[in-house]
């Protein structure tokens, strides 16, 4: 399919005996919300992890805008255009939100080694960074220390990192984790209006969320994709009822 | 607005400089040569500051460096001043007595020298980058011990300071103010680089890794450059120091160099920038009081270093200035 713009296929990671990565194939097309659930172990993450680069899969390729990532460093794939957020917020802790949204622009915005231009002087960088910030509602926090912001502020503080770099994909790692409903319900209006700029990966356990969200699911248990298809598919498919979401409910 | 942190630096940098006028007033030139040694100890510190404060660079080498550029210095006076060239073949090198020559060399010399020894050790982290660093600098303190040409064990002596062009270098105050000034300057240096792009992505490398990497930006690459950057100054400050004593040998090479450039960082305060310089006048200002109290002295270094680190990381500056802001 001409239009996908992540594709993997066949991809295998086994970690001792277990098979966290069992000859896994999805694609994600573009303009979508393609949402990956499954229990807790199911190798989600793990999956995650392949796709930026931080960890190598032991066989199967995975295709991002038709090139093969094998050879590319986590910091090469994310400037061919993964942006990602972590399960859990990664962001530099002693920058305030704005230089670390600042930090993202840079690295999209020509060179990182320049060292005689004070950042803090650079308006090209600063006013791209707030404009980032006001996209994700957290400009009135822009000059606090990430350290010190919210959990759910960081949450939207690693969302405007992961957007200031022009992003072709998004790789989102549970982004509700934690959220409380206010919060997830905002994040989840935010992320319905991001489908159209820029296809997501969706990692969630928010049922909820994912219900609303998907234009497509993919059920990953033990490794294995057991079912991809429409939210109606899935909410009817038998196999994965008995697999996964009667465990929840 | 001017920040407690600002006037402290202001503060101190004055101090410096006075302080040399002041034992000469007092006639006391010993103490000149002691402000001249803070001010070339700072130097290594302000090297080490870029590696270990900016970039959370642990490196327990930088000795290495501080020797080299010292070995430089002596190397190229000797030469110059036995009037026999370094290297004949294939072409002619002579040695030189001259500062703005030297300083060049013993730059780039360091920092060739860092670009191997941080490309290898730099594909590790937390205590086996420590634990390389160390080695690579003990490898080339064996090798100075043991290579009799420029004077094994017994050191190089450097017969006369080399010169600076409309400079007498021998007067100790000329001296202390060259050191002054290329303090001052390295020092500007590294807030450009602290401030600027790179020093952003530095920090971020040492705050969080997989972060940078995830912006797209290389870890490896802007470590390798700061530590190349790091020793680079902290060679200058050899050649400095060299000078300062007309004396090189291999101790200026050995780990107990790396851990005093580390102590002058650790004292002043890690990542702020003058903390090489409140930390090398600390160090100086203990050794030569308590020094001359009790031959101990390090004893009671080492439980002040015990105080910093259990309960003021940000060392001399954090207690004074408060926690370090980043815009």
């Amino acid at each position: 399919m001409a239009d996908a713009v992540l594709r993997i296929d066949g991809l295998n990671k086994q970690f001792g005996a277990l098979k966290a990565t069992d000859n896994v194939s999805l694609d994600v097309r573009d303009g979508e919300i393609h949402a990956l659930i499954g229990p807790n172990g199911a190798g989600k993450s793990t999956l995650i992890q392949q796709i930026s680069g931080l960890l190598r899969p032991d066989s199967g390729t995975i295709r991002f805008l038709g090139r093969d990532l094998a050879p590319l460093s986590v910091a090469e794939r994310a400037q061919c255009g993964l942006g990602r957020t972590f399960q859990v917020s990664s962001i530099a802790p002693e920058f305030s939100a704005l230089r670390n949204v600042m930090l993202a622009v840079q690295a999209v915005d020509g060179s990182s080694f320049r060292f005689f231009r004070p950042v803090m002087k650079d308006r090209r960088l600063i006013d791209a960074a707030r404009a980032v910030l006001e996209e994700v509602g957290l400009s009135d926090r822009a000059d606090i220390i990430a350290a010190e912001l919210s959990h759910g502020e960081r949450r939207q503080l690693e969302m405007a990192m992961a957007l200031a770099l022009r992003p072709k994909l998004l790789l989102l790692d549970e982004p509700m984790a934690g959220m409380g409903p206010e919060g997830s319900k905002q994040l989840t209006s935010f992320l319905d209006a991001m489908r159209h700029k820029v296809p997501i990966l969706l990692i969630e356990h928010d049922m909820e969320a994912v219900f609303s969200l998907a234009d497509r699911i993919s059920v990953l248990v033990y490794g294995n994709v057991i079912a991809t298809g429409a939210v109606d598919d899935i909410r009817n498919n038998a196999q994965v009822r008995e697999a996964y979401l009667g465990e929840e409910d | 607005m001017i920040s407690r942190e600002s006037i402290f630096n202001a503060v101190l940098l004055l101090a410096l400089l006075a302080a040399p006028y002041i034992a000469l007033q007092m006639d006391e030139p010993f103490y000149v040569s002691l402000a001249t040694r803070v001010a070339i100890l700072a130097l290594a510190g302000v090297g080490l500051n870029i590696a270990l404060g900016f970039g959370g660079m642990v490196s327990f080498g930088h000795a290495a460096f501080f020797g080299v550029g010292g070995y430089v210095a002596g190397i190229l006076s000797q030469h110059a001043f036995n009037y026999e060239p370094l290297v004949t073949w294939p072409f002619t090198i002579e040695g030189t007595n001259q500062m703005l020559v030297i300083w060049p060399v013993a730059l780039v010399v360091c920092a060739l020298l860092a670009l191997a020894i941080g490309s290898i050790a730099l594909r590790t982290s937390g205590v086996y980058f420590i634990m390389i660093t160390l080695a690579f600098a003990q490898m080339i303190y064996y090798f100075a011990i043991s290579w009799p040409a420029y004077g094994g064990e017994d050191g190089l002596s450097i017969y006369v300071r080399d010169t600076f062009p409309g400079v007498n270098t021998m007067n100790p105050m000329s001296f202390f103010l060259i050191c002054y000034a290329v303090l001052i300057v390295c020092l500007v240096l590294s807030m450009l680089i602290r401030d600027s792009r790179f020093g952003a992505a530095l920090q971020v490398a040492r705050q969080n890794e997989v972060r940078l990497a995830s912006t797209g930006i290389a870890p490896f690459r802007i470590r390798l450059v700061a530590f190349v950057i790091s020793a680079a100054i902290t060679g200058l400050a050899g050649a400095l120091y060299a000078d300062l004593n007309r004396f090189v040998s291999p101790s200026s090479l050995s780990w107990h160099m790396s851990g005093e450039i580390m102590v002058f960082v650790i004292l002043g305060g890690v990542g702020r920038l003058f903390g090489p310089v409140a930390g090398a006048a600390l160090f100086i200002v203990f050794e030569f009081y308590l020094g001359g109290v009790t031959e101990h002295w390090q004893l009671f270094l080492g439980l002040v270093l015990l105080c910093v680190v259990l309960f003021a990381r940000g060392g001399l500056i954090g207690l004074i200035a408060g926690r370090a802001r980043h815009g």
